[in-house]
């Protein structure tokens, strides 16, 4: 074979064949690859990639890293895990409560009320357990903000920008002498009028406006033409002993019903020793939580307000020998009796009218004259600063506005374009304002069409102070830094006052300093012990003058007279027991509260009596949409609610729904009805007539969590008796079920005596509660207090329709029927006018529990101590235990509530991180299908058995306090350790042990003869005691 | 003169030999799939995908898709269950009891009845498991197993844990009783696997017959294992539906609170599943020909236990009523007034029809004997007994002590899905049973047809 003598060549190196080439020629790559250059290799490679591999396959297997910053250093007053208590104060316009606050490292988780004030006495109500959650509200503003530019964003604006821009608009408008308003709710602080009036002292044409959502502006006008000066006196119901109120809910709504409640208790408030009560009168269209609670209720027609209270004023003017008036209508049912009550008990009776009209208040003052009421249940010396709003003043400035007479208004932490009537009015108007501002911590409807928003920090943010009542001073401190960019409103006004030193806490404190400090001891200690105790009482010299009433009940009466009788339906407008006026209608805890008397939650609707719904089958909440015409109003469109208790003829819609621009909560439920309150004699009168009422065709299902009213005539689950029957020394409780045994059946024991169980012995503490059915309400601040404490999650609209609350605590609201008891039936069928009682239902922590034995895991026993625990972790979801529970207390988790999307909106305190800030780090967030259910705030029992331990003593009585104990106004929920006969429970319920040889057994006799416990006959010995219900009440209507 | 006695009828009829009897049997293992088969399959395995679907919806959200809330924590699932578990009772009865009686027509129909328990059970287990909110930690945390948490240990005093067992152990002494009646057939489907040259068949099924011989040492050996079981396995009869019936005799629920209960399910335990083991018999007979092994006598004889049972029932439900209002205690008797007057008294109504009244019809012969009748009445039975589980558990917990938490139980997609997913699986299950394994048991029909020179048709009679 010829050689070839050609050569192929690889590349022009080879070809030449040079040195470095040649160095290299034996290597893979005749020149060095990237991988070489980086110093890496491909085992190098293939090590890294190994390493990534396992690295992301170990990373996935392990939790994700959730980041717990240390403190750098550590505040001297926070212990990691020790809860810290601040006091200050609630105010939300014209409501006012001094709270207590609890935080955990800097977080506020909870409220409770501050027993060391005189006016609020430790009470609270949902509102304010539930304005916790607003403070970790998503939709509060981050910071200020300018005007939005047409489509766009708002602009964000740093304090000082804004602070630049507001002011040369001020100079501005001062300039020319232009109009400035400050629009503002009740102000119930000294310090922020006091700032106000530094403002107004820089730009004199300044105007404070003052309005409020429930006004109480008639009775303002009433006093002021009785005594001479517009005020509201102070009213101390826990001196009167039959009280009458014509459509006023003062345990609900009206001017003070925190106050209202903790004295409304005392006079409810029966045992052996003191088996004396108030008498209760309530007329009224609507049922609210006062005429549930009341002895003798009326339906009437709220144009039957005035002849009823003129026909009381006529009937006690007589007795009194004191000339009467005309008008009135005395065939209004309990009017006659009601008299001679108030009559018989003069100098210890009390009248109250929820009118805002001035001439039915001036009766009502006229009567509380004849009865002596003013110096004893009502002091017009002691004068309280709530509900000031000013109705005419209002018209006014939305009639100024209009006008373009106003060049510059600030709206300090109020909402007028949603909850004023003329609100839309308003709105519009505010174009044509050269400045708007609002002060708000939320932007709100109001905050969306100003220019500058300048939010204010959220109330547990910031220092403040307040004056509720003449000489009763309260300090709010802030328990938590502020979250946000956000600055003190009076800040803000001291800022464009051009204050040199604009820092509001100083100015509270030297304000304090010039008003209250008397010059000993030093000012520090006296700050410290008025911010230690929230309060300052300055001790009142009480006046011993009571002013002669001057008021003209001839001109009211007849006033009243000519007012036109209605044709069509009236209307009611109030506000519900949950989302009350709708400040806080973004907060979950209170959408989800169910209003008292109708259970409903999440939903706006229509309140019809039975007889106006006669074609409506409101059966497990499936009803119509209602149109609800006002002359000269937009129709409102709401799904209605039948109840029970209504004056036919009358409708009720509360108010604080119809948000549009509250957060993702409350927009789009229901409709607003601030607009159809109209102005009657320069006030707002918040009844209606000639209102037009039409079903249409659209089904809706209300979210309600009770659909069932009646009790069933069952004896064993509810019992009451009257104040006549009780007064007998020998009263027993009606119902003592009895078993045989086969022994001797003609000998009958009580159920507890016969059981198959050995029984537990508890040595140390045995836990127990007693629940007073007669002083309870019904209000639901526990159920709020309960749900914050317990970290109890919140479901939505849907999951309530599905029945799947998840509370704890429940108050079962039952009416009475008219049917005969064995008539099954019939007494499905509440009556027309029914009598109302609230039960508390949580877990009874029963002794011989039926969830604990059929739990295959045992995730459900028995603690040494007597509660029924739940162990979460344990727990496989069979739901057996709820299924065996006969109080059915116990609660499911259906789905995960927690960090889940679908939550979000209904849930936020699980499901975001702000919210989340809110949650009680002592209590776990259940999982998924898991069981859960009261445990008797066990974390509170941990905590103070192991301060007692700390401090090696042993545990006082009633060291523990349940958060629903805490949160009750009324007193009704006592807790405590049975074992120890020196607790508040052992003397309320008179318990002794069954056996005093073994004095620590579950068996224990119970001497108050009102003590009872729901279902007793079937012998599963709960630990909660209830008490017989008393009904101040003839026996005939018994 | 010889007196003879009437000879009587053969439970087998057509005239059938011993070699008839493997090849009507076996050619449904040898043969290809029908095409009703393949129908049939089609429609069950898309019953069974769509629950599928539901179950994983279910296990991804939570027990929250179904209709339950917080007063009717269990509706359809455990109706379900107790139904299922209902029917899996016939199996039993028929293998183990009538076995005890030397009852011989049992022969025929033994097979599929058992393999229907087996099926029946594996879809009630489907739906303890389904129920439970964290089934990734329930399904085993619910047996007393050896742990590291210490003392932590299964509740022994919860009926829900004797449901365990009780299933299980039921479970398991029916498959054990079941497979081993199936090894001699096993064997003669090898045998003929082998005569016709499918190595592939002869394997597999010498394999599933244990490679038996039938010597007569086995055979002795497999009666008397036979006999042992079928000892075990009817104490389990009895007890399976008394511990499921504790599930609600144990609680202190107005309607579950009753000491008839034990009795009383198990009657309706048979009831149901005679019932059930008819509507698969009645189609089975058709679809492979097997009319001369499951015959009218068959037919008539399980309608009588119906009547029997039914009535049993019928009794029981009355008694309920009668001592709902004799006790005096006022919610036994709201419960029961609100059972027949309430808002579920549809349901109730529907229970009393289909369970008390329908089964008396069979008093009829007529009806008795009527095929289309039997398929009608059955497939109502087990609609009747469906609902008395609905009854107790629903219309009990919807309305008991406190009138607050009354509420009424409406059934999502999910609830009704989870139900047809254990039908899809049951005649799945049961299809394939069919297809691959012999329906009837051949090597006992064998022991009662008569064989030799003996022809049983009608004209041997004198």
């Amino acid at each position: 074979m010829e050689e070839s003598k050609k050569v192929y060549w690889k590349g022009i190196e080879q070809l030449a064949n040079n040195p470095e080439f040649v160095k290299h020629a034996h290597e893979e790559f005749a020149q060095p690859g990237p991988e070489e250059d980086l110093g890496h290799s491909r085992r190098d490679f293939l090590k890294m990639m190994g390493f990534g591999v396992s690295a992301v396959a170990l990373a996935a297997c392990e939790a994700p890293v959730r980041k717990a910053i240390p403190y750098v250093n550590k505040p001297v007053e926070i212990d990691p895990s020790i809860a810290n208590y601040y006091a200050s104060t609630y105010t939300n316009g014209g409501d006012y409560c001094s709270i207590v606050v609890k935080t955990r490292e800097g977080r506020p988780i909870k409220i409770d009320g501050n027993a060391l004030s005189a006016v609020t006495k430790g009470g609270t109500s949902a509102q304010v357990e539930a304005s916790l959650l607003s403070l970790y509200d998503n939709s509060r503003l981050t910071g200020p903000r300018g005007a939005a530019a047409e489509g766009k964003k708002r602009e964000k604006l740093s304090w000082e920008d804004l602070d630049k821009q507001v002011g040369a608009k001020l100079s501005e408008i001062a300039g020319k002498g232009g109009q400035i308003r400050i629009v503002s709710n009740t102000i119930l602080s000294p310090s922020t009028r006091a700032a106000i009036e530094k403002f107004k002292a820089k730009y004199p044409t300044t105007q404070v406006v003052q309005y409020d959502q429930s006004s109480a502006y008639g009775i303002l006008k009433a006093n002021e033409a009785s005594f001479g000066k517009a005020f509201i006196p102070s009213y101390d119901f826990s001196k009167a002993s039959v009280i009458v109120s014509v459509a006023a809910d003062f345990l609900g709504s009206w001017i003070s019903p925190i106050e209202f409640t903790k004295q409304y208790a005392i006079t409810r408030d029966v045992s052996e020793e003191k088996r004396e009560m108030s008498r209760h009168y309530q007329f009224e269209s609507i049922l609210s939580i006062t005429g549930a609670n009341a002895d003798y209720r009326t339906q009437i027609k709220p144009s039957e307000e005035g002849a009823a209270l003129v026909a009381l004023y006529n009937l006690i003017a007589s007795k009194a020998g004191k000339p009467t008036v005309s008008g009135g209508d005395d065939k209004i049912k309990n009017v006659a009796k009601a008299a001679d009550d108030l009559w018989a008990a003069r100098g210890k009776a009390l009248v109250v009218a929820g009118s805002n009209d001035k001439s039915i208040q001036i009766i009502v003052n006229g009567i509380n004259d004849l009865l002596s009421s003013y110096g004893t249940t009502i002091d017009v010396n002691l004068p309280v600063n709530y509900r000031q709003g000013d109705d005419a003043a209002m018209a006014a400035f939305v009639s100024e506005a209009e006008g373009g007479k106003i060049d510059g208004v600030i709206f300090y932490n109020c909402n007028p374009v949603y909850d004023h009537p003329e609100g839309e009015k308003l709105g519009a108007a505010l174009k044509g304002i050269a400045l708007t501002v609002s002060t708000g911590y939320k932007e709100e409807e109001t905050g969306a069409l100003v220019q500058y928003l300048a939010p204010d920090h959220h109330f547990l943010e910031a220092w403040n102070d307040a004056e509720p009542k003449l000489n009763h001073y309260s300090l709010g401190q802030p328990a938590i830094t502020p979250i946000f960019k956000t600055r003190a409103a009076q800040e803000t006004l001291l800022l464009w006052s051009g204050e040199a030193n604009a820092d509001y806490f100083e100015f509270v404190q030297s304000n304090w300093k010039t008003w209250f400090y008397k010059g000993t001891p030093d000012f520090q200690s006296f700050w410290d012990k008025a911010l230690y105790d929230g309060i300052l009482e300055v001790p009142t010299v009480s006046a011993a003058v009571v002013p002669t009433f001057a008021g003209d009940v001839n001109a009211a009466a007849s006033t009243i007279a000519s007012t036109p009788k209605s044709a069509g339906f009236e209307l009611v407008i109030y506000e519900s027991g949950n989302v009350g006026n709708g400040s806080q209608a973004n907060n979950p805890l209170l959408q989800e509260l169910p209003d008292p008397i109708t259970k409903a939650v999440w939903d706006h609707y229509v309140t019809v009596s039975p007889k106006d719904a006669k074609d409506i089958n409101f059966a497990e909440s499936n009803t119509k949409y209602f149109t609800v015409t006002v002359e000269g109003k937009k129709p409102v469109k709401v799904p209605v609610l039948v109840q029970p208790g209504q004056t036919p003829g009358t409708i009720g819609i509360p108010v604080g729904y119809g948000r549009t621009k509250a957060g993702k909560v409350a927009d789009g439920i229901g409709q607003n009805v601030y607009p159809l309150l109209a102005t009657v004699n320069g006030s707002l009168s918040y009844t209606l007539n000639n209102v037009k009422f039409e079903k249409t065709n659209e089904d809706y299902q209300i979210a309600q969590t009770q659909t069932h009213n009646t009790y069933m005539g069952r004896e064993t689950v509810v019992q009451e008796t009257t104040l006549e029957k009780f007064q007998d020394k020998h009263w027993d409780r009606s119902f003592h079920p009895t078993v045989s045994t086969w022994a001797d059946p003609k000998h009958k024991v009580a159920p507890g005596e016969v059981s198959i169980w050995k029984g537990h012995e508890y040595k140390d503490h045995h836990w127990g509660m007693a629940i007073d059915l007669n002083t309870c309400i019904g209000c639901g601040a526990c159920v709020v207090a309960c749900n914050v404490e317990n970290n109890v999650s919140l479901v939505g609209r849907e999951e309530v329709i599905n029945r799947r609350e998840m509370h704890w605590l429940r108050i079962d609201r039952y009416y009475s029927s008219d049917a005969k008891i064995d008539d099954w039936k019939g007494i499905e069928e509440a009556a027309e006018n029914p009598e109302v009682v609230f039960q508390p239902m949580l877990c009874q922590h029963c002794n011989n529990a039926p969830c604990e034995t059929v739990c295959p895991v045992a995730a459900t026993t028995h603690s040494t101590e007597g509660l029924n625990q739940m162990t979460y972790n344990r727990c496989i979801g069979t739901r057996y235990c709820a299924n065996n529970c006969p109080y059915k207390v116990r609660r499911f988790n259906w789905f995960k509530y927690h960090d889940n999307k679908q939550f979000e909106t209904v849930n936020p305190a699980m499901n975001t991180d702000l919210g989340k800030m809110v949650l009680n780090p002592d209590v776990t967030v259940r999982s998924r299908g898991v069981m859960e259910k009261c445990s008797f705030c066990v974390q509170r029992i941990q905590s103070g058995k192991l301060t007692a331990k700390k401090e090696r003593r042993p545990m006082q009585e009633d060291e523990v306090v349940t958060a629903c104990q805490a949160s009750c106004s009324t007193g009704a929920i006592v807790f405590g350790d049975i074992n120890n006969p020196e607790s508040k429970i052992s003397k309320l319920l008179k318990i002794r042990p069954a056996d005093p040889e073994r004095p620590h057994r579950i068996d224990k006799i119970t001497d108050n003869p009102r003590a009872y416990q729901v279902l007793e006959e079937i012998g599963v010995k709960p630990n909660i005691w209830y008490l017989t219900k008393v009904r101040n009440k003839d026996a005939a209507k018994a | 003169m010889q007196v003879t006695s009437v000879v009587r009828d053969p439970l087998v009829t057509g005239g059938k030999t011993v070699g008839d009897v493997s090849h009507d049997i076996s050619r449904q293992v040898e043969g290809k799939p029908t095409r009703m088969w393949w129908m049939a399959m089609a429609v069950s395995f898309v019953f069974f995908a769509y629950g599928f679907y539901c179950v994983c919806t279910l296990l991804w959200h939570g027990v929250g898709v179904w209709g339950l809330n917080k007063t009717v924590g269990w509706a359809w699932d455990i109706t379900n269950f107790v139904w299922w578990v209902g029917i899996g009772h016939a199996g039993t009865l028929i293998s183990a009891i009538l076995l005890l009686f030397r009852q011989r027509w049992r022969m025929s129909i033994n097979r599929a009845a058992e393999a229907m328990t087996i099926f029946a059970v594996i879809c009630a287990a489907t739906f303890p498991l389904m129920h439970m909110g964290r089934l990734w930690l329930g399904f085993y945390w619910a047996l007393p197993l050896p742990n590291a948490f210490g003392s932590l240990w299964a509740n022994f005093n919860s009926p829900l844990l004797w449901d365990v067992f009780a299933i299980s152990t039921y479970f398991t002494v029916s498959l054990v009783f079941w497979y081993i009646g199936l090894i001699p057939d096993f064997a003669t489907i090898r045998d003929r696997a082998v005569v016709q040259g499918n190595k592939i068949r002869a394997e597999v099924y010498n394999a599933l017959s244990f490679g038996w011989q039938g010597g007569a040492k086995t055979w002795m050996r497999y009666e008397s294992v036979a006999l042992i079981l079928a000892g075990l396995s009817t104490p389990l009869v009895l007890s399976v539906h008394t511990i499921v019936s504790m599930d609600f005799a144990t609680s202190v629920i107005p309607g579950w609170h009753t000491t008839i209960f034990p009795p009383y399910f198990v009657a309706g335990a048979i009831f149901s599943g005679f019932a059930m083991v008819l509507t698969l018999l009645l189609i089975t007979r058709v679809v492979f020909k097997l009319e001369d092994y499951i015959t009218i006598y068959h037919i008539e004889l399980m309608n009588i236990i119906i009547i029997v049972t039914g009535s049993v029932v019928g009794v029981a439900y009355i008694t309920e009523l009668f001592i709902s209002w004799y006790s005096g205690v006022e919610y036994e008797g709201y419960a029961f007034y609100n059972r027949v007057q309430g808002p579920y008294a549809w349901a109730y109504w529907s229970m009393m029809t289909c369970n008390v009244i329908s089964p008396q019809l069979f008093w009829i012969k007529k009806i008795r004997t009527s095929i289309a009748a039997t398929f009608i009445l059955s497939i109502i039975v087990n609609i009747g007994m469906w609902f008395e589980r609905f009854v107790i558990i629903v219309t009990s917990l919807h309305r008991d002590y406190i009138p607050s938490s009354w509420t009424m139980f409406h059934p999502t997609m999910y609830d009704i899905g989870e139900y047809l997913f254990t039908f899809g699986l049951f005649f799945c299950a049961f299809l394939l049973f069919a297809k691959f394994f012999p329906v009837i048991n051949m090597a006992e029909v064998k022991s009662i047809i008569k064989v030799g020179s003996e022809k049983t048709t009608d004209d041997t009679h004198h």
